[in-house]
């Protein structure tokens, strides 16, 4: 599996090969998972939650090393237009790390009782996680596309994890939209195949800085039906309508992984936006589309969760409004904004993701959507079951005070309140819109980030109240040490990015300064040394 | 030969688009596989139209002569997750048949469902 070395200096071939551990690991992992019985949990716990630390460990790694040049690996070291490359650069490196925590919260949320709904949660569980490492890494249209493929078809299997009427008729709808916007992404790809000969993106941006490229029309049709099948994945209004349905139905653990698959969708298209049509000939095409989609989200998400009944829906509304609020900044054209929005993107997701595992402990008793038959013979305990539980059996005392924090923390990132992440990403995100003369897409933006602010505090303050504080007959909830330390290490996250608020900002600025000079890419990817290619 | 194919890729994509509207899990199943069709016909027709001519460099010496074999590999790519992928989609409507009882997209029958003379299981 180990490509061959690398370049003359083998001294440095090691910390070369990392960039591709965080595809070949857990793929390798989730195989050898499914060999094992579904008797052996602990082993696949421990085998699941290593290769997690493992991933945490490279991708922090990554973004210690993420410099101006993106950092280029070639499978088999074939040269770059022909062989398939991987680059890691500040935006891909940064948005691991983001899936890897979020991974591990979930990851360790389904040890207190999920893991026991079915064998294979944990080997989906890693194979999702490959899907997106990869999707964030690869540097090719195709290879996006399996990624994207790998992801999804795990992410079926982890939302009907649990089965029940209610994860299966979501589920049923969420493969079908999903299955057409892959056709569409198919269409896409091959049509930017036909008319301009490459699928390697950074062959494209520089075919397209060529004064004449033929079929230009063409080539940008097929990357506005590449777009739809991403605004798909991303939920942009009016693509999105299936996002709160399954994410609300999806087991707890599931859905806050699923939060990062939206971000997959809006991470391509920030990608391919400023690396094809930043420049060239294209310049700012589909812009002004990503900015209404994205204004359109926003709105339509802020209107979902003032009508949110659950928690569990609220979270999928404030998923959707993270990612439009990442396509307005995006169709704005406004760097600074854009910097914001990534920032902000992270802590979002981040509270999106423990919001899903709150609304579960909160509403554990009361959610119609828990109790299931088993479909398949191997389903073969109720996770609420707690009469067999071999695992640590104590509670952590005073669940309802800490889940009340949990919770403010939660309103706080999302609603972008202050002292929290998710005000500094939405002050940077004026000061940028507000740095130069204001254009009317700026105010727009603006007013709809500060109306949605408003939306999302009210409900959630509602839904905190319903469920924190109006006194109840049913037992209080009971939270367990594996739900404790995924809830604080989620939420200790958040907490992070605020503390370490002027770091992330500046990371973020040189993230948007380097996708904003696409030379770089292209001269990282096409132009590097061939080193010891045969 | 050009007329054939994308006529046969219009019928292929128009039928599909109509299955998939349809309100019957099965009917939607019919429809993915056959605008799944469409799409893969579509891929191949992106690396031009030969006939008789080798995908592989060596057996004719120019490269005008000789097939794009990157498309061939995208549409066995395709051919091999979209395959996959619809016998997923396949349990997944089978359990939900026998979840819901019905086999309505829905998972219920509509309210006042009207017989329709185009659908024979109102």
């Amino acid at each position: 599996m180990t490509p061959p070395v690398m370049g003359p200096t083998a001294a440095s071939a090691w910390s070369d090969h990392v960039v591709v551990l965080p595809i070949v690991l857990p793929i390798a992992v989730a195989g050898a998972m499914f060999l094992l019985d579904e008797r052996r949990h602990r082993l696949k716990a421990a085998l699941s939650l290593a290769t997690v630390l493992v991933m945490l460990g490279v991708a922090l790694l990554l973004l210690g090393r993420a410099g101006d040049a993106p950092e280029v690996y070639r499978l088999g070291n074939w040269a770059a237009p022909y062989g398939i490359v991987l680059v890691a650069d500040r935006l891909s490196a940064a948005m691991l790390a983001l899936a890897a925590v979020l991974g591990l919260g979930a990851l360790v949320f389904s040890f207190a009782r999920w893991t026991r709904a079915g064998p294979r949660f944990q080997g989906l569980f890693l194979l999702l996680l490959m899907g997106v490492n990869g999707a964030f890494l690869t540097g090719d249209l195709f290879n996006l596309f399996v990624f994207f493929e790998v992801m999804l078809a795990a992410s079926y299997g982890l939302v009907l994890h649990g089965s029940g009427e209610t994860r299966i008729r979501a589920g049923l709808g969420y493969i079908a939209v999903n299955l057409v916007a892959s056709l569409f992404f198919l269409v896409g790809v091959s049509l930017i195949y036909g008319t301009m000969g490459t699928l390697n993106m950074a062959d494209l941006a520089r075919r397209l800085a060529a004064p004449a490229a033929g079929e230009l029309a063409l080539f940008e049709s097929g990357c506005a039906i590449l777009g739809i099948a991403f605004l798909i994945k991303c939920s942009a209004w009016p693509l999105g309508f299936w996002l709160p349905t399954t994410y609300a139905a999806a087991s707890a653990p599931a859905a806050a992984i699923l939060a990062i698959l939206s971000k997959v969708g809006v991470y391509v298209v920030v990608r391919l936006s400023l690396l094809l049509f930043g420049t060239g000939l294209s310049e700012g095409f589909g812009q002004t589309w990503i900015l209404a989609a994205g204004l359109a989200t926003i709105a339509y998400g802020t209107v979902g969760i003032l009508a949110a009944r659950d928690l569990a829906r609220a979270g999928g509304y404030a998923v959707m409004i993270s990612s439009g609020t990442v396509l307005a900044a995006l169709g704005t054209g406004n760097g600074g904004a854009l910097a914001g929005a990534l920032y902000y993107l992270v802590g979002s997701t981040l509270a999106a993701g423990a919001l899903f595992l709150l609304a579960e402990v909160l509403q554990r008793g009361r959610d119609p959507v828990e109790a299931a038959q088993p479909v398949f013979a191997d389903e073969y305990r109720d996770p609420f079951d707690d009469a067999g539980a071999t695992e640590v059996g104590r509670a952590i005392p005073a669940a309802v005070a800490i889940l009340g924090l949990g919770f403010l923390l939660c309103t706080l990132m999302l609603a972008g309140v202050p002292p929290l992440a998710g005000f500094v990403g939405k002050l940077a995100m004026f000061t940028g819109l507000t740095a130069g003369a204001i254009t009317a897409s700026g105010w727009g933006l603006m007013a709809i980030l500060t109306l949605s602010s408003l939306g999302t505090l009210m409900p959630l303050v509602r839904l905190g109240i319903l469920n924190l504080w109006v006194p109840r007959d049913d037992p209080p909830p009971v939270l367990r040490p594996s739900e404790f330390a995924a809830l604080a290490g989620l939420l200790a996250a958040c907490l992070a990015l605020a503390l370490w608020g002027g770091p992330g900002l500046a990371y973020a600025d040189a993230t948007v300064r380097a996708l904003a000079q696409p030379g770089d890419y292209v001269r990282a990817v096409l132009g590097a040394p061939a080193g010891g290619a045969p | 030969m050009e007329l054939v194919l994308s006529a046969g890729i219009g019928v292929f994509a128009a039928a599909g688009v109509w299955l998939m509207l349809r309100p019957r899990t099965f009917q939607v199943a019919l429809g993915l596989s056959l605008l799944s069709y469409a799409v893969n016909l579509f891929i191949f027709a992106m690396g031009r139209l030969t006939v008789g001519a080798p995908p592989v460099l060596g057996a004719a010496p120019d490269v005008v002569s000789v097939d794009d074999p990157v498309t061939q590999a995208l549409v066995l790519t395709a051919l091999v997750i979209g395959f996959a992928l619809t016998a997923l989609f396949l349990v997944v409507l089978l359990a939900a048949r026998g979840v819901t009882g019905c086999d309505h997209v829905d998972g219920r029958e509509p309210h006042h469902a009207e017989p329709h003379p185009g659908n024979p299981h109102p």
